[in-house]
């Protein structure tokens, strides 16, 4: 069966949720082999064979931490020229989609970003214009690479024992030109990753910088916290949390917007959730015209009285 | 030193965006257009450094139909000192690749060119992909989604926003991408229109840049639109207004549809 390449995204063998969707979308177009770049592969082996990973290609050093994407995008050059894939496959993540782009220029490949969704021959089906359309597509010279965003696929196990293949190292003197002095890695707030997150409860303009109500709501239904560009710009979130066109798109089964209007470029980032609800005080805020359910009034006694309510109910 | 930055000509977003319905390429004829709003900070940026360090020259860059004009106006208009419109109906259609190519020649026939300033993702396309593809074929170093960065000794100290936070030191030249944290573009003054106007633009087509027009365009594209579907509109479900009990009600829906 045609091999299928699938970059592992994790922090120091610590393997992200889009890995197993990655695997899991690959399965359906053919036999999936995880290439691991970075430190720590001791921590990610039982995951990469629990959701099917026939094969492992190992590209092992703590190097690559000192260094941008670059080096990463040869690696799987390198691999891609060995092993002939029939696809590649990387998560949409601002390093995903910068070492896909490089990979396309050096593979001399079609490249599609962004996929919510892709079928056994490689086509992939992307939202566009703010989610206003999907658009299907295919590679149609070199290497299909495609990225995937994190929620498009339900992650299914399929046990294998993946077979281990070394690689050796090499990274070019081109590609160590951006070194990475310092890095912070994100900050844990014990809630869920807003783009992996099933329930997302997002406050805007409206929580006028008071975010408490908008975190007691999200951790009554276990939720991640979003925030509109204009909290973000007020700096009473920090932009991590960010959704929309210039921030994160999230697609989870439950969004809840609190004091966001509803600009398109908000909308862009949350079109696609199953379940839309908002409370806003003015009636004609355009986020109404898509919800599934809202509450015109003060999100400050609308949400404290929601949580409440929520947390009887779960007595 | 001399700075490019990339600047493209996008329709407007607060307009009804569509495809052109003959060959799925996006509709850049039924709606007005802009410079893509996220390209304004990469200028912005360009305009600070020139500003601070003098003996800068700032040079505007365009792909894109004749419409696409505009966009460099408007970047004059800002401040830049000069522009480059490239512009060939054999380019039509052109996916992120073809484009890549197209403006990493533009950038070679300018030539010495330290540093170039893009946006994080153009707001139409907003595949991100340009100033990767970019930096590999030129083979410089790049940067992207920076929301800080300071210029001086020949190299770049950057702040990388992107899945982790992380502090970047690239040695000139280099292409930096911006993300919309980075600053606050200015608007163009009355001093700066009138400028404008005398400002030099280059119109170049792919013979001036000596690239293939068969390398290029929708008939080269290295992708495939197969169907474009407008989702079905989300129509509005059931509204209620706080009176007092307007949490109680939102309580009762979630539980109604099993969230709780
Ligand atoms: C290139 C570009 C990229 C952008 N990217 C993004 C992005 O990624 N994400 C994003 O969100 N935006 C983005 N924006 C900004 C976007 O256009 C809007 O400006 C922004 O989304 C507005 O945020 P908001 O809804 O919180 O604020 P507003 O539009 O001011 O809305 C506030 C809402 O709160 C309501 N309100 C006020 N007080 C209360 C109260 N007590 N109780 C209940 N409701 C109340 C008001 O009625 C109003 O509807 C971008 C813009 C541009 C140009
Ligand atoms: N046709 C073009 N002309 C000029 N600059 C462009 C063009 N296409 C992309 N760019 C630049 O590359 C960035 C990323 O674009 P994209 O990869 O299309 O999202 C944009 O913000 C622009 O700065």
């Amino acid at each position: 069966m045609a091999e299928i390449l699938v970059l592992v995204d994790h922090a120091d063998g610590a393997v992200r949720k889009t890995t197993s969707e990655l695997l899991t979308l690959a399965r359906r177009a053919g036999e999936p082999s995880a290439v691991f770049i970075g430190a720590g592969y001791e921590a990610a082996r039982e995951t990469l064979g629990r959701f099917g990973a026939t094969k492992v290609y190992i590209a092992e050093s703590p190097e690559f931490d000192d260094y941008l994407v670059a080096p990463q995008a040869e690696v799987l050059a390198q691999v891609a020229a060995a092993s002939q894939p029939a696809g590649i496959l990387l998560p949409s993540s601002p390093d995903g989609k910068e070492i896909a782009a490089r990979l396309a220029v050096k593979l001399e490949s079609g490249v599609i970003t962004d996929a919510v969704d892709v079928s056994a021959d490689l086509v992939a089906t992307q939202s566009a214009f703010a989610g206003a359309y999907a658009v299907t597509g295919k590679v149609t010279h070199g290497t299909p690479i495609i990225t995937v965003k994190p929620n498009s696929a339900t992650p299914e196990p399929a046990e294998t024992t993946p077979t281990e293949e070394k690689l050796t190292v090499s990274i070019s003197d081109a590609a160590r030109a951006a070194r990475v002095i310092s890095r912070e890695p994100r900050q844990a707030s014990g809630r869920p990753e807003l783009s992996e997150a099933a329930i997302v409860v997002s406050g805007g303009r409206g929580t006028g910088g008071d975010f408490g109500p908008v975190e007691a709501l999200a951790d009554a239904l276990g939720a991640a916290v979003g925030a509109s560009r204009a909290a973000v710009d007020s700096g009473w979130y920090p932009h991590a949390h960010q959704v929309g066109q210039t921030g994160k798109t999230v697609s989870p089964q439950l969004y809840i917007a609190a004091g966001i209007s509803g600009a398109i470029q908000h909308r862009a980032g949350m079109q696609t959730s199953k379940t839309i609800v908002a409370v806003d005080k003015d009636p004609e805020a355009p986020i109404f015209s898509m919800v599934d359910f809202g509450v015109v009034g003060d999100l400050h006694a609308v949400l404290p009285q929601a949580t409440e309510e929520i947390g009887k109910r779960k007595g | 030193m001399k700075i490019v930055t990339l600047v493209k000509h996008v329709p407007d977003a607060a307009a009804e965006r569509t495809f052109d319905g003959s060959d799925n390429t996006t509709d850049r004829t039924g709606v007005d257009g802009i410079l893509s709003e996220l390209d304004e900070y990469a200028l912005e940026e360009a305009l600070k450094i020139s500003e601070t360090a003098g003996d800068t020259e700032v040079i505007a860059v365009t792909m894109g139909p004749q419409g696409a004009l505009d966009a460099v106006k408007r970047a004059l208009q800002m401040g830049a000192g000069a522009a480059v419109h490239i512009v060939d109906d054999a380019l039509h259609g052109s996916d992120a690749p073809a484009t890549s190519e197209v403006l990493a020649a533009a950038i070679r026939k300018i030539g010495d060119v330290d540093l170039v300033v893009t946006g994080m993702a153009s707001t139409d396309g907003g595949m991100g992909v340009v100033p990767a593809m970019l930096a590999e074929r030129l083979g410089v170093a790049q940067v992207g989604f920076v929301g800080e960065f300071t210029v001086g000794d020949g190299k770049i100290t950057a702040r990388r926003d992107a899945d982790s936070t992380e502090t970047v030191e690239v040695r000139l030249p280099a292409i930096v991408s911006v993300t919309d944290q980075i600053n606050e573009p200015r608007y163009p003054s009355f001093k700066g229109i009138m400028a404008a106007k005398k400002k030099p633009v280059q119109t170049w087509s792919l013979a001036d840049l000596e690239v293939d027009p068969s390398t290029v365009g929708l008939a080269a594209a290295w992708t495939a639109v197969e169907t474009v579907v407008a989702r079905p509109a989300r129509t509005q479900g059931e509204i209620v207004t706080d009176e007092g009990d307007g949490g109680t009600k939102l309580a009762e829906y979630l539980a109604s549809q099993k969230f709780i």
